[in-house]
């Protein structure tokens, strides 16, 4: 075959489709450095006196315990999917399906349920400036996540409602849109990509993927505040130049359940520390 | 079409053959309701513009990024035929200009969380995904290196016309790439991908020293 202008970047295709595991493109640049690790390093040692996101833990933590809302009733009696007021290991096992609400909901939309159920709050009161650092939400979604410290990721998506979210998760995974034809797999579907300098987790990886959903939510310097994993992808989302995704909606518990699927196993150390 | 980009087409398709790997339609009907109603700010326009899919980018996603060898086709009908030049023919724009395009990353960012500032510049944001100068260390990799690449392909007339439908569409020779189509968007505008094929090409440019 006659090489052509471009060929120095002939895509080397699957043989096979298995499902969403393999990677569309493999491209021959090398993934060279070690970028995440010094980051990371760079951040232990900013943060010697600890993990800013602890503060977050303590503040969630009280939130959980406190008589609160119209019902002047704690959070202690919330069932995020293995029984009320059940813990430890809660985090790592969601988003699942909710017989009582007939959703499938993830960490954030279960407690705002609890919220409204036992407290009496108002969505707007539970989820009052979730965008912002030191919201009520991200603290309780803190506290949440460091329960389930060293439980390892097990949201396998078998009920046929999380089944059916795993799918249309997959399916978000790869949509393109918007002016610049981005999706996520665009970003995250090869191994040791950047964008300038920011490492990309690859979720098609199932190591990978661990690597980054073992640390949700995570205390990010450049922001100064937690962030929980809604908050993280509606910002992926923001940056593919789409609409506002909304907090608590189908498409981002979708892409939620997708993730923890690829990321099954995983050992949970949240709260992390990113940039 | 050129018989160069025939057998850049033949190329591909020898090795899209096997991929293919459509998702089931009942997901994808599923898919679009929920996307249909998890963005509930969006204006009626920016639903237009921002969530709905033109057939490319609904043949790229409902084949995962490997289209088989008709979706591969269609897309690069569709993709040449998008194909739009400058009203006075120069491929070749200024080069100063396009590596300021490349290492603009603002533009589009949309919605009440986060948007850009009024105003602000659209760039190309090449560096996001090349290097380009080598002296540029702060450059991603999800496309290949770019440096030196006008020393390698030369300033003919067939490497400018290639280099710049390229950047225009990166897709006219390679059906779902991650490379955004950035002519074909009116990202850029034509004399803005010219001044991008001028900061590839151009002897004179950081790009090539
Ligand atoms: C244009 C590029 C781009 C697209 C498209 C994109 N992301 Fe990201 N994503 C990033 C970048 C860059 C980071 C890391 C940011 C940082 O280092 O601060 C990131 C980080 C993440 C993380 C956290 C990784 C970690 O553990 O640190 C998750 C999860 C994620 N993205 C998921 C998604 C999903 C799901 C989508 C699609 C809805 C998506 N991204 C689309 C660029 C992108
Ligand atoms: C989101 C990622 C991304 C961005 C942004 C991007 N590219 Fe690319 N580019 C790629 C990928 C991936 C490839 C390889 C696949 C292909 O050929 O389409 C590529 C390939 C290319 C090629 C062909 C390289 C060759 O070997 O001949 C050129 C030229 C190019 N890009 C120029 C540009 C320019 C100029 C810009 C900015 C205006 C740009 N790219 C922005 C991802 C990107």
């Amino acid at each position: 075959m006659q090489p052509s202008f471009f060929d120095g970047l002939r895509p080397r295709i699957a043989a096979a489709c298995a499902g969403a595991l393999l990677a569309a493109v493999a491209l021959t640049a090398t993934g060279d450095d070690n970028h995440a690790i010094d980051e990371i390093a760079k951040y232990r040692e900013m943060l010697k006196d600890g993990n800013p996101a602890e503060l977050m833990e303590m503040r969630g933590e009280e939130l959980w315990t406190t008589p609160r809302g119209p019902r002047a009733a704690s959070l202690e009696q919330c069932d995020l999917g293995l029984g009320p007021g059940v813990l430890p290991g809660a985090y790592a096992h969601l988003p699942r399906w909710f017989e009582d609400t007939s959703k499938v909901q993830d960490a954030e939309s279960r407690l705002v349920t609890c919220m409204t159920v036992l407290q009496g709050l108002s969505v707007e009161e539970a989820t009052r400036n979730w965008t912002k650092p030191n919201s009520d939400i991200e603290a309780l979604v803190t506290f949440v996540a460091t329960k389930s410290q060293g439980a390892a990721i097990d949201a396998p998506a078998l009920h046929p409602r999380e089944a059916e979210f795993a799918a249309v998760g997959a399916e978000l995974f790869f949509r393109r849109a918007g002016p610049l034809d981005f999706s996520c797999a665009t970003c995250h579907s090869q191994d040791q990509r950047r964008i300038r300098l920011q490492d990309l987790p690859n979720f098609l990886d199932p190591k990978s993927a661990q690597s980054s959903m073992i640390t949700w939510p995570a205390y990010r310097v450049s922001q100064s505040a937690v962030w929980t994993m809604e908050r993280r992808l509606i910002d992926c989302i923001r940056q593919m130049r789409a609409p506002d995704a909304d907090y608590l909606s189908d498409a981002v518990i979708a892409l939620e359940v997708y993730l923890q699927k690829q990321a099954a196993g995983g050992v949970m150390q949240a709260p992390g520390i990113k940039r | 079409m050129s018989r160069r980009s025939r057998i850049t087409v033949a190329a591909f398709l020898a090795l899209v053959a096997t991929g293919a790997c459509a998702a089931d339609p009942t997901v994808i009907e599923r898919t679009e309701e929920i996307v249909g109603r998890s963005f509930s700010s969006a204006t009626a326009d920016e639903r237009k513009t921002r969530l709905d899919q033109d057939e490319v980018q609904a043949l790229c996603s409902m084949h995962h990024n490997q289209p088989p060898e008709a979706a591969a086709l269609r897309i690069l009908e569709l993709s040449r035929s998008s194909l739009r030049y400058p009203p006075e023919g120069r491929l070749m724009g200024d080069w100063k200009e396009g590596e300021k395009l490349a290492s603009v990353g603002t533009g589009g960012h949309i919605g009440k969380i986060q948007p850009d500032r009024p105003g602000v510049r659209r760039g190309g944001n090449c560096y996001a995904c090349h290097v380009l100068a080598p002296k540029e260390i702060a450059a991603g990799n999800l496309g290949p290196s770019l440096a030196g690449y006008g020393k390698q392909r030369g300033t003919s007339p067939e490497s400018v016309r290639l280099t710049y439908e390229k950047i225009f569409n990166a897709q006219a020779f390679y059906p779902c790439s991650h490379m955004p189509r950035f002519g074909s968007n009116a990202w850029l505008t034509p004399q803005e991908v010219a001044d991008a094929v001028a900061f590839l090409l151009d002897a004179a440019s950081p790009v090539n020293k």
